[in-house]
């Protein structure tokens, strides 16, 4: 039967000779021969692929291709290209004051962008994504700052931490007036009701005036005549609506009972980060609302 | 070819013994050298060429093409300083289409997709009207097809003539002849090519740079891919391309109805077809002399007279070659030409009826243009050449202040798609006491500079202070942001809200 075709009696094309379920047979239709052709002009192309690029699995590695291309490569080439690019932003926010800086759009922008990226990688952890803050870890959005709101300041924290261990780092520490059986408990309590009172929440008078003598004794050294804190001292403002620790009196309380001492450590981020990623966050946390 | 019985190896009852004792196995080679013929090799096409309305036609639809494809990217268009002077210019790197007058932003890619809509259903209403025109005139590959075999034409001679050259064994004649050809073809081909980068980045500066090798790289890539298409796809593949890639072609027939003008030889007119001695009658016959030269011309290399198929790109060359002919023998012309499927079933001349160009289907092709043109002509009117976007601060939704008052935080975008600089005062309304401040600003400066055609994002905080707290309606307090276009005093607003903790 070799090179004898069946032809179809309907469209007058021959068949493959193929025969299926006993009567289905099918047309032969050829494809261009170029089709083929094209086929085999991919595969060839492939193996120029498989000499030039990485391509196959060996028992311990694979085969890396006579261009010595990799992914890895080139995302670390992508990155130093991308730190190139960023040279010129890098040396001026090294050389110019934080004033300075927020004048220059451009560079302004550059800032924040890279200190919102660096304060998620670094900071969100303890202060939230948005710099909310949560119970003891301060909300950095606010106009009250503890060691000072200026971007210097915001700066220095950031560099040397809070009782961070670091040789420079800011230190505080809050008396642990009843742990250390320095007042009583009913003594902490109407020190309590004055401290609130300072912010406007009423309390019963006789024992915020009775907690007024004790604050003049214990707590004008840090918190000052008028309980507004001192910046240099990290001691809070207690006449503002804004608590670390929390604002029921009950917070205030513990608070005084346990100087919330231990809890309170800010990492220095010296030797971690470099000097020009500090200051952008620096410029970054004061630029999120409240910075003095 | 000799016609066979089915094959039989299936149908085969009784095994047949090879010699006694060995049975004969039921069995054909699947791949003999017999049945080897799945794949079929080019014939080449040698189209001879026409003469006549439909010819003329195509050598000026050819004209206008490329002349506008190679020098639409040199046309200048002022648009001022910072911006493109180039008429026609889709600048992907700095994400701007430039056609004209019309500057099309990242955002405004829909008025791209309207466009392709329209002429997508232009090319449904054509079709319906009119068969392949785009195929038989103005697509790419026949404009490029065409221009090809008219070198070949002009270096080799026509049909005969290449016909022989191509059976001659290789000369010095034959090897100049091919060599001219090859050359011409490739200088197209890399004009093409070349033209097609200029698209996409200024004429002048690339062109240069193309000259001086110092263009990007991907230039020269897409350069050398669009003259290699060029050069095997209008002088090797021709008609493959419309009949082995080519999707259209498989999908047309669908917009095709008995009312369609496609190019068709009239049976009714023409057959039975006999060559025809000078004085004889011409009764009792039809007017096809089987001359052949509609076959001749047809660069698809079909034969019309077989009736509508997948292959004719309805170049109507066919019409020119036989009325041509139709003038010589002294019969009517028209035996090929535009021709509707409901005229096609006429017995005669007489029984011919009207064309009718308004059919349900071109009136809905043509209402759905309108639709789309209408819309995308609306947005383009309503297009503003200022626009704003406030986008709130999600984490956190509101900041109590030191004094007790509440500040909310806001990303306000304002795109520039004007040629100018401009000056923007920035206010909010809806909370009487309420401060606005504009990050990296002055205390009270609320006017922000936008430059020309840029997008610039400004932080702002929303202040309502402790003692005007019950203003607040709520955890959410409706506020509205105004920008006023200091030069025109137009005013762009965008609703947004205040969060708060409550009143």
């Amino acid at each position: 039967m070799a090179g004898h075709k069946e032809v179809d009696a309907v469209t007058g094309i021959e068949t493959t000779g193929h025969v299926w379920d006993g009567d289905l047979k099918e047309l032969n239709k050829p494809l261009p021969r170029w089709w083929l052709y094209v086929l085999y002009a991919t595969i060839i192309w492939s193996i120029g692929y498989w000499i030039l690029y990485p391509a196959w699995p060996l028992v311990d590695g694979y085969t890396q291709g006579v261009l010595g291309y990799s992914q890895r490569s080139e995302v670390t080439r992508d990155v130093a290209a991308a730190k190139e690019s960023q040279t010129r932003f890098v040396e001026a926010i090294a050389a110019r004051e934080p004033a300075d800086i927020a004048k220059d759009p451009d560079l302004m922008e550059f800032v924040l962008r890279g200190g919102a990226a660096q304060f998620a990688n670094n900071c969100a952890p303890c202060h939230g994504r948005g710099a909310q803050g949560f119970k003891g870890y301060p909300n950095l959005n606010d106009d009250d700052w503890l060691w000072g709101g200026t971007v210097a300041d915001i700066e220095a924290t950031i560099r040397n931490g809070i009782r961070s261990g670091h040789a420079e780092s800011r230190e505080s520490a809050m008396p642990r007036f009843g742990l250390d059986q320095v007042l009583t408990n009913e003594q902490i309590a109407d020190t309590a009701t004055f401290v609130l009172s300072l912010s406007g929440q009423p309390g019963d008078a006789p024992a915020a005036e009775r907690g007024k003598a004790i604050f003049a004794e214990q707590c004008v050294a840090c918190h000052g005549e008028e309980g507004k804190g001192m910046a240099e001292l990290g001691a809070p403002n207690l006449t503002d609506a804004i608590w670390l620790y929390g604002g029921g009196k009950a917070d205030v309380e513990e608070t005084i009972r346990t100087g919330r001492t231990g809890v309170g450590v800010m990492p220095a981020w010296d030797g971690k980060l470099d000097p020009v990623t500090i200051k952008m966050l620096a410029i970054y946390v004061h630029a999120l609302g409240g910075g003095k | 070819m000799t016609r066979m019985e089915p094959a039989s190896r299936f149908n085969r009852t009784e095994p047949v013994e090879a010699a006694p004792g060995v049975a004969r196995i039921d069995v054909d080679a699947v791949s003999s050298k017999a049945a080897r013929s799945y794949y079929a090799a080019r014939q080449p096409i040698y189209p001879k060429r026409a003469e006549g309305t439909f010819r003329t036609v195509k050598w000026v639809v050819m004209a206008v093409t490329l002349g506008i494809y190679y020098l639409l990217p040199w046309i200048r268009w002022n648009r001022g300083p910072g911006l493109p002077d180039q008429a026609f210019l889709l600048d992907f790197a700095h994400q701007r289409l430039f056609f004209g007058p019309i500057e099309i932003w990242p955002q405004e890619l829909y008025f791209i997709t309207g466009i392709l809509i329209a002429s997508a259903l232009g090319l449904f209403l054509v079709t319906s009207l009119a068969g392949r025109m785009w195929c038989g005139y103005t697509c790419p590959q026949t404009v490029w097809t065409d221009l090809m075999i008219a070198v070949e034409r002009f270096w080799q001679g026509d049909r005969n003539a290449r016909m022989r050259l191509d059976k001659s064994p290789w000369t010095f004649e034959k090897i100049w002849k091919k060599a001219a050809t090859h050359t011409t073809w490739l200088a197209i081909s890399l004009a093409t090519g070349g033209v097609f980068v200029f698209y996409f980045r200024d004429a002048p500066t690339l062109a240069r740079e193309l000259l001086t090798g110092e263009a990007p790289i991907v230039a020269y890539v897409f350069m050398a891919l669009f003259t290699a298409t060029t050069y095997v796809l209008g002088g090797f593949a021709r008609e493959q391309v419309c009949i082995y890639m080519c999707p259209w072609p498989r999908i047309q027939a669908a917009m095709f109805d008995a009312d369609s003008l496609l190019v068709s030889y009239r049976g009714y007119r023409g057959e039975p077809r006999a060559p025809h001695k000078k004085g004889q009658p011409w009764l009792n016959r039809g007017d096809c002399i089987d001359c052949k030269a509609c076959v001749a011309v047809c660069p698809m290399g079909i034969d019309i007279r077989d009736g509508a198929q997948m292959e004719c790109i309805q170049c109507a060359l066919c019409i020119d070659a036989c009325d041509d002919i139709m003038g010589k023998v002294g019969r009517p012309k028209g035996l090929i030409a535009y021709e509707t499927f409901r005229n096609m079933e006429a017995a005669s001349e007489a029984d011919r009826k009207p064309v009718r160009l308004v059919r349900p289907r071109t009136v809905l092709y043509s209402v759905l243009i309108t639709v789309v043109l209408a819309i995308m002509g609306w947005a383009w009117i309503a297009r503003s050449p200022v626009e704003i976007s406030v986008i709130e601060d999600r984490n956190p939704l509101f900041v109590r202040l030191s004094d007790g008052g509440i500040r909310n935080g806001y990303t306000l975008k304002v795109l520039n798609k004007t040629h100018q600089a401009q000056r923007f005062a920035v206010r909010a309304d809806g909370i009487a006491a309420s401060e606005l401040a504009i990050v990296g600003h002055d205390n009270g400066d609320a006017e922000i500079a936008v430059e020309a055609d840029v997008v610039r994002a400004v932080k702002i905080y929303i202040t309502v202070p402790a003692t005007a707290r019950a203003d607040l309606t709520g955890v959410s307090t409706p506020l509205r942001f105004v920008v006023t276009n200091l030069a025109t005093g137009n005013e762009v607003i965008r609703d947004t809200a205040f969060r708060s903790p409550g009143p």
